[in-house]
């Protein structure tokens, strides 16, 4: 069972499918959940404190802004322990502020220099390409750590 | 600065999205209920929430998939359900979030096709799926040349 990093680390349909086919999504929910179940000092709404950002410094140069490494105080953990990742390049909606969209342009820097196995799609807009994108995701699970044949 | 001390501390949550010709968000829930043992079920518009111990939750989740696997659909969740910084309910109107969701659901028949056509797909073919475009951008040497004709 591989640990397989999503982009966006919010999507529905990949946390989904990895899981289904046998191994583990990482995704954002997981690091949120950590922080919401940490006792601590309230700093709603999701509990991201002040140390964030300086966690963030592993991952960002000091002079990039608090709101991109607070972010990858998120992700930068989970793309550290993944062991492969899939990336849909036009989710838009995973856009937001130049904080999300700087966040994001990193987070797909960094995956890459990882030299881990990587998956590159877009969302199917139809239902043939809807066959080949699961055909595709569950090619490139079988092919990890603990897939099937 | 207040304390913060965590309600469900060692839960986990997961959303379970139902997306089927046959089946509705409540069907699912009635299905739900019947296997909670003390489980939580939040029933949504577009299906539940399943709040308790990771192994209970996998169960339920794993049941309820199993129903019609092709068309639900399940992910985690960071916040349990009617939590006070995220419920619309204490925020005065329509929550934030949810647009993933919503673009996501928008698409859902198409991974529901391959889904069911993927037991029927010949063992060795090479799928193809949509990639992103390979097409270079617009070179900025290009680009200036572009302007300077029209300045010209």
């Amino acid at each position: 069972m591989a640990k397989v990093f999503l982009y966006p680390t919010t999507s529905l349909i990949l946390s989904d499918l990895v899981a289904r086919f046998g191994h583990t999504p990482l995704s954002a929910a997981l690091q949120v959940r950590e922080r919401i179940q940490t006792a601590g000092l309230e700093s709603p709404p999701l509990q991201i404190t002040p140390e964030e950002p300086k966690k963030g410094l592993r991952w960002a140069a000091v002079e990039v802004p608090s709101g991109v490494r607070g972010r990858m105080s998120l992700y930068g953990p989970m793309i550290e322990a993944a062991e492969a990742a899939i990336i849909i390049n036009n989710a838009d909606y995973s856009f937001g502020c130049m904080g999300c969209a700087r966040t994001n342009e990193l987070i797909k820097y960094l995956v890459r220099k990882r030299n881990i196995p990587v998956l590159d799609l877009e969302y199917p807009q139809n239902e043939e390409e809807g066959v080949e994108f699961v055909a595709a995701i569950k090619q490139f699970l079988d092919t990890l750590k603990g897939g099937s044949p | 600065m207040t304390a913060y001390s965590p309600r469900y501390a060692g839960s986990v949550t997961r959303y379970v999205f139902v997306e089927s010709p046959e089946m509705t968000p409540s069907d699912l829930a009635i299905r739900a209920y019947e296997i909670s043992q003390g489980v939580m079920i939040k029933e949504t518009c577009f299906g539940l929430q399943v709040t308790g111990k990771e192994d209970d939750v996998d169960r339920i989740v794993s049941s309820l998939r199993a129903l019609d696997p092709a068309h639900i659909f399940v992910k985690d969740r960071g916040f349990p359900p009617g939590d006070r910084r995220r419920c619309r309910a204490n925020l005065g109107g329509a929550r934030p979030g949810y647009f993933g969701h919503e673009f996501e659901i928008g698409l859902i028949r198409n991974i529901s096709k391959g889904l069911e056509a993927l037991p029927g797909r010949p063992p060795g073919e090479l799928p193809n799926p949509p990639t992103p475009s390979t097409k270079p951008g617009l070179d900025a040497a290009r680009l200036k040349k572009i302007i300077e004709s029209q300045e010209s």
